[in-house]
């Protein structure tokens, strides 16, 4: 178990200075730094000497070295747009961008799962058609175009809820919330749909798959040749069989939806790290790129690393057998 | 019971009826017919597909033309309203550009792209993947260690970075025709790693076939092998993979474009047209955004099902 | 003579496929008395354990039951609903399956779906419940059951989890149990352990046994009457002794002259040429007819029926006597 631990935890890390690498170059090669804090009439004798300060001509090695250090404690260099500190915009935007993530998923959670175990359970009926329906649409619609419908019918059409923006926020120490104000919980309706839509299908998807599976197996053809209730079966046995993999798959959906938050956050002009990382992209601004490149990676290894962890726990035949596999 | 039988017996033990007759009667064409809904979206599919091709002729203007655009012709509504104009079908948007028209050439740059960077990320991932089967050991590790955490990033993400980095190294204002190359390269990079892993696991298990060996021993060099005897056995898979990446690649090309990471204004893909619809949806200008949106919605839609219905027919145990 | 604990009349089975309608099982009678154990056997494909499955409720679509009659202790059970069957399952008719590794929750402890399945059957108290199952697990010779009851199914060994999965199917002492293959997946020295505890239970509480299995060294050993299945038909059925020595059916004649004795008085092991034919292509007539060293003209128009000879009951044409079997 704590070899277990340990391996994944250095598998972690490699993957971190994996991708400080590629952020590294990009920061590095693709990016001029100098160019950071120079404007286009400065001399080449004053570049030079900046060039020099900043440690642009050490040894490349020791350049990445330096890099990872200053990453390891958030520093990211200056926006070349808002001549900030990268570090400062994107704790600044990082509330809003956990919280509609965070939202987003619990929202994908519930509706997914109960829509995945009733297309399961009641397969062949019109609601369940329909649910199947509406997954194919919610996988096959592209998130833009599901804001802009949204908008057009919430915020322009029937005017009920606002179409961009978190609405009025409440700091909390470095932190600002949304969900303590009536308006910032009004903004993060439609953005949340449309950002836990995508998730809510894949979950639905998976549960109802899970779930047939489940049903197939021996051991609840066992559990029916003992008399046990549909009930006991389906909500006890074959839920919790199926939900196993499923809040795995959730847990690690969570980083690949804090990017797709990049998306909706453009579509409703949601002040989060997702639209900033656009606006960086449209306006080459590398040490935000790369910066946020660093943070994604980040939170989506940790997530991968507990959910690991977790799914020892959650499991009784993994707890014993992780000791000696793989 | 034995009446009833006699049916697929039948069909079953015709010799020589031709390869037509044979693929009608085959299970996956068995699964075709059956299901209406593929039907119509192999139908919607080669429409689109058509409609692209055929944009030149069917298109009232040149939308890529300034030339040709009138502003006198800007905000023009839909032939069916009051307001409506002829020639123009779907109506005009800001620029008096017809929206009929800029979506058949927008699908002409959608599919274009989407087809490229499925081709690109199909051959780079086939490529990978028979290389890391075919030799294993430390290359095999490599590539697929790449693969792994490659494949926990969503792929928008690694095209957006890509995008980003192009532009920078190549300077702010590409053309066009090189921001097009510039996005089946990032879509060729986001998608290649389903391939890799599917051929990988092929190669692997063919490897150690009989017939391989045989190859092998009367002195086939490695790559005959490979391409000739090991990778036509991986060609379903690939194809479902193909055909589902198709509908990926135009979603995340669609994306881009209308994250202001894409084709530009002047050679607009359907992504870009939602992207300049959305800011008169406010305006009233509804059509402006919603034919291109219709149209990206119902190609995407189609081809997925069409790729839903061919992992179905090709491997029944997935249902 | 008492009522039997099973009476099977006339079952069929049917499957729908795309192509056609597969007849699995195509008219089978057999009756269970109390306290005797039936052993079922024939090639894999032969209906056995569709048979097995039929009795207690379990066929799903796209099978369904196209004929007959089930009788349990007189009650019919084969048109009950849903709801009635369920009730009856577990309680009445316990049922092993063949492999213990898959046919426990590897999620939940032993003890829970020992208690689960008791209190569905019962109005025991949860520690009484867990005190029976306690019982049960020391029954079924768990050792150390008051500790093993807290453990997951994959800390046992293949063959304790078949105890478990035994005091499972009889932790509501029901009237019968439907073994099916209970020990094709267990180690040979572990499968006569099994053999005889499910023996053991069986004469101990006077309960009914359906054993399925393809092993006619496991039937020769456990059961009191044996039939034998082919193509979804019963060829041949009587008390083991009988049928074993002396087979009537060229089937069961083939069969038997498979089994390899100790004595090894026989001079080579007979093969029955050719192979059961699919579900799908069953010849009219006798199914067994292409492989019949014996088949005339008939066999190959004329289904044969049951019909009893001496105290067995075969289906051929070779015994045609007007004495015809009746479900007694």
């Amino acid at each position: 178990m704590l070899a277990f631990t340990l391996r994944r935890a250095i598998q972690a890390i490699g993957v971190m200075i994996a991708v400080g690498i590629i952020s590294f170059s990009m920061f590095r090669f693709a990016g001029d730094p100098v160019n950071q804090i120079v404007s286009i009439d400065t001399s080449a004798a004053e570049r030079a000497n900046i060039r020099a300060s900043l440690g642009l001509d050490d040894p490349v090695l020791v350049q990445f070295t330096r890099y990872l250090v200053n990453a390891a404690q958030f520093k990211f260099g200056v926006s070349y747009q808002f001549r900030l500190p990268v570090a400062d915009l994107l704790k600044e935007r990082m509330p809003a961008t956990l919280e509609l993530a965070t939202c987003a998923t619990i929202l994908a959670m519930i509706f997914g799962i109960l829509m995945g175990v009733y297309c399961a359970l009641r397969r062949d009926t019109l609601l369940a058609k329909l649910f199947q329906a509406v997954s194919l649409i919610g996988i096959s619609l592209p998130t833009f175009l599901i804001g802009i419908l949204l908008i057009y019918l919430f915020a322009v059409t029937l005017g009920w809820l606002p179409s961009f923006g978190r609405g009025d926020v409440v700091p909390i120490g470095w932190w600002t919330t949304g969900l303590l104000t009536l308006s910032g919980l009004k903004a993060l309706i439609l953005p949340s749909i449309t950002l836990g839509l995508f998730q809510m299908t894949l979950i639905m998807r998976l549960v109802r798959a899970e779930m047939l599976e489940v049903l197939r197996t021996d051991y609840i053809r066992f559990a029916r040749a003992r008399g046990l209730t549909t009930r006991a079966i389906h909500f006890g046995h074959a839920l919790k069989n199926t939900l196993v993999p499923v809040i795995t798959v959730a847990g690690l959906q969570f980083g690949s939806v804090i990017a797709f938050a990049i998306i909706t956050e453009t579509v409703f002009q949601w002040p989060g790290m997702g639209l900033l990382f656009v606006q960086a992209v449209q306006n080459v601004d590398i040490p935000i790129m790369a910066a946020y490149l660093i943070m994604v990676s980040l939170i989506f290894v940790t997530i991968n690393l507990v959910v690991d962890i977790l799914y020892t726990v959650v499991d009784p035949r993994l707890r014993a057998t992780v000791g000696h596999t793989t | 019971m034995s009446n009833a039988a006699v049916p697929h017996q039948t069909s079953s033990s015709v010799p020589d009826a031709g390869w037509l007759r044979r693929a009608l009667a085959s299970d996956v064409f068995y699964s075709f017919r059956r299901s209406r809904l593929t039907m119509v979206a192999a139908a919607v599919t080669l429409l689109l597909f058509l409609l692209a091709i055929a944009a030149p002729l069917l298109a009232v203007q040149n939308p890529f033309d300034p030339a040709q655009l009138q502003l006198m012709n800007s905000r023009i509504e839909p032939l069916w309203t009051a307001e409506g104009q002829s020639p123009f079908l779907l109506g005009t948007d800001e620029q008096g550009r017809d929206v009929f028209s800029a979506i058949l050439y927008g699908l002409r740059i959608s599919l274009t792209v989407g087809v490229l960077g499925v081709v690109f990320s199909g051959a780079l991932g086939i490529l990978l993947g028979l290389v890391a089967g075919y030799f294993g050991g430390a290359i095999d590790s490599l590539i697929m260690r790449i693969a792994d955490v490659q494949l926990t990033f969503p792929a928008i993400l690694i095209a957006l970075l890509v995008n980003g980095v192009a532009k920078s190294v190549f300077g702010n204002r590409l053309d066009a025709m090189s921001t097009l190359a510039v996005l089946v390269f990032a879509i060729g990079l986001s998608f290649w790693v389903q391939y890799a892993r599917t051929v990988r696991g092929s190669v692997m298990v063919e490897k150690n076939k009989d017939y391989v060996a045989a190859a092998q021993l009367i002195g086939l060099p490695a790559h005959v092998i490979m391409l000739r005897h090991v990778l036509p056995n991986t060609m379903g898979p690939i194809l479902v993979i193909a055909t589902i990446n198709l509908a990926l690649a135009i979603i995340t090309e669609a994306t881009l474009s209308f994250l202001g990471a894409g084709m530009p204004d002047t050679m607009p893909s359907l992504g870009t047209l939602i992207r300049i619809g959305n800011n008169y949806l406010f305006s009233g200008e509804w059509w402006i955004v919603a034919f291109p949106g219709i149209a990206l919605a119902a190609l995407i839609l189609s081809i997925n099902l069409l790729g839903d219905w061919l992992r179905d027919a090709l491997n029944p145990k997935l249902r | 003579m008492t009522e039997p604990v099973l009476s099977v009349h006339n079952l069929s089975v049917e499957f729908v496929t795309r192509h056609s309608v597969l007849r699995a099982i195509d008219g089978i009678s057999f009756d269970i008395a109390k306290g005797e154990v039936l052993g079922v056997v024939g090639e894999s494909g032969a209906g056995k354990s569709v048979t097995g499955l039929a009795v207690i409720g379990l066929i799903d679509p796209p099978g369904r039951l196209s004929g007959g009659e089930i009788y349990l202790s007189g009650l019919r059970i084969d048109n009950l609903p849903p709801e009635e069957m369920r009730r009856i399952r577990g309680k009445r008719i316990g049922m092993i399956f063949q492999d213990p590794l898959t046919s426990l929750n590897p999620l939940y402890k032993i003890g829970d779906q020992l208690v689960e399945t008791i209190r569905t059957h019962s109005t025991l108290s949860e520690s009484a419940a867990r005190k029976r199952a306690i019982d049960l697990l020391a029954e079924v010779g768990i050792p150390a059951p008051d500790k093993r009851i807290d453990a997951y199914p994959h800390e046992f060994s293949g063959g304790m989890r078949q105890r478990v999965v035994i005091a499972l199917a009889i932790c509501a002492e029901p009237e019968l149990i439907i073994a099916d293959e209970p020990t094709t997946a267990l180690d040979v020295s572990v499968q006569a352990q099994i053999i005889a505890l499910i023996k053991r239970l069986g004469r101990d509480h006077g309960t009914a046994v359906m054993l399925v299995t393809h092993d006619m060294g496991v039937i020769a050993e456990t059961s009191d009457r044996v039939a034998v299945m082919y193509s979804g038909r019963v060829a041949e059925i009587g008390p083991v002794r009988d049928v074993v020595q002396n087979p009537l059916h060229p089937y069961a004649k083939g069969l038997m002259g498979a089994i390899p004795t100790l004595a090894g008085n026989t001079e080579r092991l007979v093969q029955i040429p050719g192979s059961m034919p699919r579900l799908s292509a069953i010849p009219p007539g006798c199914s067994f007819n292409p492989r019949c060293a014996f088949a005339f003209d008939r066999c190959r128009v004329e289904r044969p029926e049951p019909m009893m000879h001496g105290t067995q009951a075969v289906a051929c044409h070779l015994y045609d006597t007007p004495a015809k079997v009746s479900a007694a």
